[in-house]
């Protein structure tokens, strides 16, 4: 690969543009989707935390899974 | 038979993307302010700092995806399939870029978007096409077991054709594509190394977006998990 003595024309400097813009688009792209996933995630935990607080304040000790409510398994979890 | 996921969700995310933050704008400063411009193709050259590494890195992710099937297969460890999976679905997005900032380095430099007599443009296409299958096969299976095991067996068949495909293109007769490694690689010292941090930063927005949709994933599985113990759904 031999390099410039001087600067060449900028007429193709719209392609390099376009190459690096279309990249970063897609990383934005797939960024934007992971964070609406995450929203989605966030308004589940939230659900589930508001039913297991209003499962285990109606019947402490008769509530089906009331138990794992308060005390989730820690370590390891199905798939 | 099922297997267990630990519960370590996204350790080592926030210093792997700090490092990726970082590393993307040295790679950018680098090539617009420190590496020298080429001769031939002149301002056109400075795609080859983000195509190449994405092309690698997409290759190399293929390539990783089967290795890791290896290791599901071997262990039947769902966690395993899952990090294929991943890595595989990442290296399809990385793929699509390719593809595109080639073909505009194509239409600067050649004066056409695709060019299909050229083998490695071809070649990386045909890699393309043959991992657009993957995940229409993955969700056509129903049981979850069966679903990865499947799709550890196409992640190792296509994982090994990936270098092999390489392979072949490189001991074909045509070189008209640049060779960036290799013995007939002559990048001047201040490209080559442009070109190793380009390199670097590109394998680490892969591995970054890799944990983060590991992350995503193993947490939507575990709140499905605990609703389902709490017998809400």
């Amino acid at each position: 690969m031999q390099l410039a003595t001087s600067i060449p024309g900028s007429s193709n400097n719209g392609y390099v543009a376009a190459a690096y813009i279309v990249f970063f688009a897609i990383v934005l792209i797939y960024v934007a989707i992971m964070a609406l996933r995450l929203t989605r995630v966030e308004r589940g935990l939230r659900e589930l935390n508001e039913r297991a607080e209003t499962a285990a304040g109606v019947a402490p000790n008769q509530t089906h899974g009331a138990h794992e409510a308060h005390n989730p398994p820690r370590e390891r979890e199905r798939v | 038979m099922s297997r267990t996921l630990p519960l370590k969700h996204g350790r080592g995310l926030r210093p792997l993307s700090i490092a990726t933050i970082a590393a993307i704008p040295l790679a950018l400063v680098l090539v617009f302010f420190y590496a020298p411009i080429e001769a031939e193709e002149g301002f056109l050259q400075k795609i080859f700092y983000l195509h190449v590494p994405l092309a690698i890195v997409t290759l190399c992710g293929f390539v990783i995806g089967g290795l890791l099937a290896i290791v599901h297969l071997r262990t039947r460890d769902r966690q395993w399939d899952l990090r294929s999976y991943v890595a595989i679905h990442m290296s399809l997005i990385f793929g699509v870029g390719t593809l595109i900032t080639g073909s505009i380095w194509a239409r600067g430099s050649w004066g056409h978007w695709w060019v299909w007599n050229e083998p490695t443009l071809v070649s990386f296409l045909i890699v393309m096409l043959l991992y657009a299958t993957y995940q229409p096969l993955r969700f056509a299976i129903e049981d979850p077991e069966r679903q990865a095991r499947y799709a550890s067996v196409f992640a190792i068949v296509a994982g090994a054709f990936v270098p092999m495909n390489f392979l072949a293109v490189r001991l074909s007769s045509s070189y008209l594509h640049p060779r960036v490694l290799g013995s007939s690689s002559n990048l001047p010292p201040k490209m080559a190394f442009t070109f190793l941090i380009s390199l670097v930063a590109m394998s680490l927005l892969f591995a970054t977006l890799c944990s983060y949709e590991l992350t995503a994933k193993r947490t939507r599985i575990l709140l499905k998990a605990r609703s389902r113990t709490l017998g809400f759904r």
